[in-house]
C-alpha cells in the first residue's frame, strides 16, 4: 500500500497495464516526453518507446479514429484527450462509429479502446477547459462512460476499462488529481465496470454524486451525521453509463429521499437521468421529491474568480441542499 | 508509338490471358450483381440501393493486389466491387440489401453498402462520410508497429477529400510512413453537387503537401488502375509509405435508389460517359489482343447470371433477424 493521488493511480494503472501486455499503448497530444500537460503519462515514453507512447497531431478526430484502427488490428489503445472541452471533434469517431461497430456488424468487429479525458471545473479554466461533457455520451448505447472518483477506483477501473472489448470513456476530474489522496494497492487488481459504489451507509437520506462534488457530498455527510443527527447514504455511480440502477433504487427505497448532484449543467443531465430513474423505480418508497443539484444552464465556469463561483457547486450548498432535502 | 505501346501492356504488367479474365470476371460479376440489385428494388423487395456502375474498373483494378484476410480494407458503400474480389459473394450482397439474418455485414442492422466482414478483414462501416480514414490510418499503424508488411486499403469518393478526417488522416500517414492506399474514385459527383464545385485543384496532388505520392489515374481504364495500385501496394510493403491514387470516374446511375439524377444532370453527360463505360472498354481490348472472343464473353456473361439469379433466390428465401434480437450485441462480452 502507498498513498496516492488519482493522477498517480492513473499513471500507475496504464503503465502496469502496458508492462503486462504489450499491445497496451497510449496516444494523443504532449503524451510522450511533456508526459501529458497533467504528467498522467509521465515517463511512459521513456519505459515503452516513442511508438507505443505516440504524440498525435494536435486533431481529435484522429487520435480517437487512430484507436479505433489500431483497436481492430490486435492493439488495445489508450487515447488521451487533452481537455475534455476538445473532445467534440472526436464525438463522430466516438459515437456513431467506436460505440456502434460492434452493433452494426452484428458482433464481428469489437472496440478494446479506452479515451481518458480529464473534465471538470479547475481555477482558470474557464469555458473551455472546465466542461463536464458526460451527458453528451450517456445517451450512446454501446459505449461505456466511467468517472470514479478515488484513486483505487480509478486505478482499478482502468485496467477493466483497457482489458474491456468495448469503447470506454474514461473521465477524470482535473480538480481532484492531486486533491484526493488514498492508499492504493500496489499488486494487480481491477473493479468491476459496471457497478456503483456504496461509500457510506444511511438511513435518512441517499446522495448520488461523482466527481469533486461526491467528495463534498461525504464531508458534508459526517458534518450532517455530527451537527444534525442526519444519517446520510451516499452513492457514486463509478459508470454513468450504462447505469447501475439496482444499486441506487435499492439506496433510494432505503432512504426514501434522494439528492443527485453533480458539476454538470442540470437540464439534460446525468443526474437528470438519475432522477428519473429513482422516481420510475422507487416512486412508492419516496417520501420527497427526487432533487438535482448541480450548474445553472449557463454554458460552462467562467474565468473570473466570483463568477466562478457562482457557478461551481460548493461544498454549502451540497450541505444546505441535504439539510433541505432531509427536512422535507 | 502509342499503339506499340497500348499492345503490350497487359504483358509490361506481369499479366497473362487468364489473369485478365479473372480481372474482366470481377468487374462484369460487379455489375451483374448490381443491375440485379436494382431490379429488387424496382421491384419492391429492397429498401435502398447504392450503386457502383462505371467504377468497376477502379475497384477491381486495385483490390486485385489485396492479399484476403491479411490486409485491411476501409471501404467506401460503392464499393461492391472491391468486397466481391476478396471474397464477399453475390450472396452477400442480396441478403444485405433485403436486410436478411445472414447479411454478413450486419445482419440486417446496416444499409446496403456498409461492408463488414471479419474474416475478410472488410472493417465495418458506416454512413457519414470519410469516417474510416483515421482508422485506416490506425490501422496501418498497428501493422507498422507489429514490423508486418500488412496493407490497409482505404477510399471514397471525391467529396470525401473535403472533411477534416480525410485531411487528418492523409497527414498522420504521411507523418509515420503507414502502409496504407487512399483510393479516391473521383465519380464527378456528390450526390448532385458536381466534382467542380467539390474540389479545389487536384486532389492527386494534394499528396505532394503530405510528403507521399498521389497519382491520377483513368478510372475507367483498368489496367492503368492496376498499374498503379501495383506500384502502391509494392510500396507499402516494403514499408516505404502511403501512396494516394485518384481514379477519375463517372457514377452512371443516380446517387441511390432514392435520388433522381435528371434533376442536376444532362442525360448527354450520362451518353457520353456511357461510350467510356469501363466493361465494354475492357472487353474491346480483351478481344483486339485475342484473349476473348464474342463467344466467351457470351459463356462468362451466362455463368455470371446464372450466379447472381441464384444468389437472388437465396436471398429472398432467407429469413429475417429475430425482432427481438434488437436489444442484443449492443456490448461485447454478453449484454
Amino acid at each position: 500500500m502507498a498513498t496516492q493521488n488519482l493522477l498517480q493511480a492513473i499513471h500507475d494503472g496504464l503503465a502496469e497495464e502496458m508492462r503486462s501486455d504489450e499491445t497496451v499503448m497510449v496516444l494523443g497530444e504532449d503524451v510522450g516526453k511533456a508526459g501529458g500537460v497533467f504528467r498522467v503519462t509521465d515517463g511512459l515514453q521513456a519505459e515503452f518507446g516513442e511508438t507505443r507512447v505516440m504524440d498525435t497531431p494536435l486533431a481529435e478526430s484522429l487520435i480517437v479514429g487512430a484507436a479505433i484502427g489500431l483497436s481492430v488490428n490486435g492493439m488495445k489503445p489508450v487515447a488521451e484527450i487533452q481537455f475534455a472541452d476538445f473532445i467534440p471533434p472526436a464525438f463522430d469517431q466516438i459515437v456513431s462509429e467506436a460505440a456502434r461497430f460492434y452493433y452494426r456488424s452484428n458482433g464481428a468487429w469489437e472496440v478494446p479502446m479506452t479515451i481518458r479525458a480529464p473534465y471538470g471545473v479547475v481555477p482558470g479554466g474557464a469555458l473551455y477547459h472546465s466542461q463536464s461533457v458526460e451527458a453528451y455520451f450517456c445517451n450512446t448505447p454501446g459505449l461505456r462512460v466511467l468517472a470514479p472518483s478515488f484513486p483505487a477506483d480509478a486505478k482499478g477501473m482502468l485496467k477493466s476499462a483497457i482489458r474491456d472489448p468495448n469503447p470506454v470513456l474514461f473521465l477524470e476530474h482535473k480538480m481532484t488529481y492531486r486533491l484526493i489522496k488514498q492508499d492504493v494497492q500496489e499488486d494487480d487488481f481491477d473493479v468491476p465496470i459496471d457497478k456503483a459504489k456504496v461509500h457510506r451507509e444511511g438511513t435518512d437520506i441517499t446522495v448520488v454524486a461523482y466527481g469533486l462534488i461526491l467528495h463534498h457530498a461525504l464531508e458534508a455527510a459526517e458534518k450532517m451525521e455530527g451537527e444534525h443527527g442526519i444519517s446520510v447514504e451516499v452513492v457514486e455511480p463509478m459508470s454513468l453509463y450504462p447505469l447501475d440502477k439496482e444499486t441506487v433504487l435499492a439506496s433510494a427505497k432505503k432512504t426514501g429521499k434522494v439528492l443527485v448532484a453533480s458539476e454538470a449543467n442540470i437540464s439534460g443531465s446525468v443526474s437528470g437521468e438519475i432522477a428519473a430513474v429513482v422516481a420510475d423505480g422507487a416512486f412508492e418508497w419516496l417520501d420527497a421529491p427526487v432533487r438535482r443539484l448541480g450548474a445553472p444552464d449557463s454554458p460552462a465556469a467562467p474565468y473570473a474568480k466570483p463568477l466562478m463561483e457562482r457557478f461551481v457547486v460548493g461544498k454549502e450548498d451540497v450541505e444546505a441542499a441535504m439539510l433541505d432535502l432531509a427536512r422535507y | 508509338m502509342a499503339m506499340e505501346r497500348t499492345r503490350v501492356r497487359h504483358e509490361e504488367l506481369g499479366l497473362d490471358g487468364p489473369d485478365l479474365i479473372r480481372l474482366y470476371r470481377g468487374m462484369l460479376l460487379t455489375r451483374r450483381t448490381d443491375e440485379r440489385s436494382w431490379t429488387l428494388n424496382r421491384q419492391g423487395k429492397a429498401a435502398f440501393v447504392v450503386s457502383c456502375q462505371g467504377q468497376e474498373a477502379a475497384q477491381i483494378g486495385a483490390a486485385t493486389h489485396l492479399r484476403p484476410g491479411y490486409d485491411y480494407i476501409y471501404p467506401y458503400y460503392r464499393d461492391l466491387g472491391i468486397t466481391l474480389v476478396v471474397g464477399m459473394t453475390p450472396r452477400d450482397q442480396f441478403l444485405s440489401i433485403l436486410g436478411k439474418a445472414e447479411d454478413p455485414s450486419g445482419g440486417g442492422r446496416q444499409m446496403p453498402g456498409h461492408f463488414s466482414k471479419r474474416d475478410l478483414n472488410i472493417v465495418t462501416s458506416s454512413a457519414p462520410i470519410g469516417v474510416q480514414y483515421p482508422q485506416a490510418a490506425g490501422t496501418a499503424l498497428a501493422f507498422k508497429m507489429r514490423d508486418e508488411d500488412g496493407v490497409v486499403l482505404t477510399g471514397g469518393g471525391e467529396a470525401s477529400t473535403s472533411g477534416g478526417d480525410w485531411h487528418e488522416a492523409m497527414n498522420m500517414a504521411g507523418i509515420h510512413d503507414l502502409p496504407v492506399i487512399f483510393l479516391i474514385q473521383n465519380n464527378a459527383y456528390a450526390i448532385s453537387v458536381p466534382a467542380e464545385k467539390q474540389v479545389a485543384g487536384s486532389i492527386a496532388k494534394r499528396a505532394e503537401g503530405y510528403g507521399f505520392p498521389g497519382v491520377e489515374v483513368d478510372g475507367n481504364d483498368v489496367l492503368a488502375v492496376y498499374e498503379a495500385a501495383k506500384e502502391a501496394f509494392e510500396r507499402a510493403r516494403r514499408g516505404e509509405g502511403p501512396t494516394l491514387i485518384e481514379a477519375k470516374t463517372y457514377r452512371m446511375r443516380a446517387h441511390s435508389s432514392d435520388d433522381d439524377d435528371r434533376r442536376y444532370r444532362e442525360s448527354a453527360e450520362i451518353e457520353e460517359w456511357r461510350l467510356k463505360d469501363p466493361i465494354p472498354r475492357f472487353e474491346n481490348y480483351l478481344e483486339e489482343h485475342g484473349i476473348m472472343d464474342a463467344a466467351q464473353r457470351e459463356s462468362i456473361d451466362e455463368e455470371i447470371k446464372a450466379e447472381v439469379r441464384e444468389a437472388s433466390d437465396y436471398a429472398e428465401a432467407a429469413d429475417y433477424a429475430d425482432p427481438e434480437s434488437i436489444s442484443r450485441g449492443v456490448y461485447a462480452g454478453g449484454n
